[in-house]
């Protein structure tokens, strides 16, 4: 018998294993599906999915909080109604009283108020780092999917450089390389750990999207290489880049919690940010565990609203799923 | 097979190199860059031009690398400002290494001895509660950020239940010989069972911290390609074969399921990498993690140099041993 051609993925590297788990999900944008939509029939199926339905109700509650929370919160996040109260010695953290329900930090500012706005903070940096991450990844895989050629071979190679550090450390080392750290610097780190990704995630569907039929119909119909890439293959190349999307939300509010907690987030603590709040609660463990215990079950909820969200999508929109 | 690996080594060392000349660039590039960070604030202008001469840092870009990496590759890959200062940056690695090791061994080994056999359940049980738990535990799991699990674990089973040590390798006071740095394997050689026993148990509790995200992850890819497996047909067929479901299992399902998990097991050295910088922080485990911490936030830029080289190249030297493993255990591969 002939070795069949098609077998296993023949002495790939783990680098480009890594990628072809990437390119699976990209080329599952361009099956099609006799009638139906894929985001109809996606849909379908979603909105009976009750982890698609927690995860969406996660979400959905938590940007509404970010939007009114400074007309919830009692307080001003940066003042400091409780600072008599803070005994460097004794009494650290100010435990709950009347108008304070869950205390003070140590600093004697209100801990609820904190914990509301911060949501805000912690929206920014999530949707920012995830913009940029796809910004710059968009750009990329553009380039490379839709021109080829050297500059196809070019940018997968930066693109397979960047994935062969491990990301989070990835993350650290450009933070770490910041002078003088900011929610800037700690939105940059985080998102262009994310370019390679979203990059190679794009190219694949571009390539799919090259090789489909209506490009070739529009190809022959004269249309210009512009709009084909931006009119007809960008928005059908976008399916995949939205879950991954979702998913690189939820990294990137944990990721910026690693990065608070080892002094590399933004020191200015006057706008509260759920990341920040843990890390800074750190010294205070021992005296005052809820300090920490606070911000970090909103950011394990809220995370795990965008995984669910994501990894439903992922399911309802990969076409071996589809039934 | 020698091939193979040859040809994975070179592209191994090419990874490596344009990874040096990149954090090379990003470090040079920076505003004050190593000069500041040497001075602090007592640098004047005569001073600063005075010791970016004896540094070379007058020199422009390709010159300065090609003396660094002349300088490397004797190992001299300059000393520590702020880690520990005045010792050698490749020194520190090493010194530091034994305990890295320790701790990403035994988190593995908790990942692959939890996550293979509860994903192979929960893929064969799908759902039932015990897939329905598991799934969502291993979705909780990455939500977690790192080092609030480490502290939950400290919290709970150091400071209010008193179970396990605190923190660090050894308990104080105690005298143990050492021979490979590795404490729970210098105690079994030596057998001094007291000190390997005593470091296991500072392991636990760091070792579990850095093991969620590992274990969640090969829990997933577990439970999907099993999933996958046993829908295919070489299944159905032994099953039709009347083959009993012993060897099914492991000669048609295992052996064909483990494939992708052997992959991911690889990739979680990343995070294992990354991982540690927050364990070893909230333990006080003086590893390559802690000193990475230290080195980030005090800006060491030559001991973050040499770290972030040889986590890279730890990496991708993994990753090569999972695809010479990949093909040992595919004989499809290896035959081509």
């Amino acid at each position: 018998m002939t070795p069949t051609p098609e077998l296993p993925p023949e002495r790939t590297t783990y680098a480009e294993r890594r990628s072809q788990r990437i390119d699976a999900l990209a080329s599952a944008s361009a099956a099609e599906e006799g009638g139906v939509s894929l985001i109809k029939s996606a849909w379908r199926r979603l909105r009976r999915n009750p982890v698609f339905l927690v995860g969406l109700a996660i979400t959905v509650a938590f940007i509404a909080l970010a939007l009114v929370a400074p007309w919830l919160a009692p307080w001003d996040p940066a003042a400091r109604p409780l600072l008599d109260d803070v005994r460097p010695q004794s009494n650290p953290v100010p435990g709950p009283e009347a108008g304070h329900p869950l205390g003070a930090d140590d600093k004697g500012r209100d801990l609820l108020s904190r914990l509301l706005v911060g949501s805000q903070q912690t929206l920014l940096v999530g949707v920012l780092a995830t913009f940029f991450g796809l910004l710059g990844g968009l750009v990329l895989g553009t380039l490379a999917g839709a021109v080829g050629g050297w500059i196809d071979s070019l940018v997968m190679r930066i693109v397979d450089v960047m994935l062969s550090i491990p990301s989070l450390l990835l993350a650290f080392t450009l933070a770490a390389l910041a002078t003088r750290p900011s929610q800037w610097t700690l939105i940059i780190a985080i998102a262009t750990v994310q370019v390679p990704i979203f990059a190679r995630l794009l190219r694949g569907s571009m390539l799919a999207q090259r090789a489909s039929d209506h490009v070739l119909a529009a190809r022959s119909l004269g249309v210009k290489q512009r709009a084909i890439v931006f009119r007809h293959m960008l928005p059908n190349a976008l399916g995949p880049v939205i879950v991954q999307a979702t998913l690189v939300l939820a990294v990137a509010i944990i990721d910026a919690a690693a990065l608070s907690f080892l002094g590399l987030g933004n020191p200015d603590d006057r706008r509260p940010e759920w990341g920040q709040m843990l890390g800074k609660a750190q010294p205070f463990l021992g005296e005052a565990p809820h300090l920490a215990f606070y911000p970090a079950a909103c950011i394990i909820v809220v995370a795990l609203g965008f995984t669910l969200m994501g990894e439903s999508l992922r399911e309802a929109l990969d076409p071996k799923t589809r039934r | 097979m020698l091939r193979f690996v040859l040809r994975r080594l070179i592209q191994m060392v090419g990874v490596v190199l344009v990874l040096s000349v990149l954090v090379f660039v990003w470090l040079r590039s920076l505003p004050g860059g190593p000069v500041s960070a040497l001075l602090g604030e007592r640098g004047t202008p005569e001073r600063r031009a005075a010791l970016e001469k004896a540094l070379g840092l007058d020199q422009p870009l390709p010159v300065q690398y090609l003396r660094y990496m002349e300088r490397a590759v004797q190992g001299d890959f300059g000393v520590s400002t702020k880690v520990l200062p005045g010792e050698d940056a490749l020194d520190i690695f090493f010194a530091r290494l034994p305990a890295t090791i320790e701790l990403s061994f035994f988190a593995l080994v908790i990942a692959i001895a939890l996550g293979i056999p509860l994903g192979y359940l929960a893929a064969r049980r799908k759902g039932t509660p015990l897939d329905t738990t598991t799934v969502i535990f291993s979705l909780v799991g990455v939500a977690v950020p790192v080092f609030f699990t480490g502290f939950l674990l400290k919290y709970f089973f150091a400071v209010e239940w008193n179970l396990l040590p605190v923190s660090g390798r050894q308990s104080t006071g105690l005298d143990a010989t050492r021979v490979t740095g590795l404490f729970v394997l210098d105690g079994i050689l030596t057998r001094e069972w007291d000190a390997a026993w005593d470091a296991l148990k500072h392991l636990v509790l760091p070792a579990v911290a850095l093991a969620t995200i590992p274990f969640a992850v090969i829990f997933r890819i577990t439970r999907a390609s099993v999933l996958d497996v046993l829908d295919e047909d070489y299944v159905r067929t032994a099953e039709a074969k009347g083959l009993t479901a012993q060897v099914i299992r492991g000669r048609h399902v295992l052996r064909n399921a483990i494939l992708p998990v052997v992959t991911t097991v690889g990739l979680q050295v990343g995070a294992l990498l990354s991982g540690a910088v927050l364990t070893e922080t909230v333990f006080s485990i003086r590893g390559i993690g802690d000193a990475l911490a230290t080195a980030f936030r005090d800006k060491d830029y030559p001991v973050l140099q040499v770290l972030i080289i040889a986590a890279a190249a730890i990496y991708v030297l993994v990753n090569l041993l999972v695809d010479i493993a990949y093909a040992v255990i595919d004989p499809r591969i290896r035959t081509r």
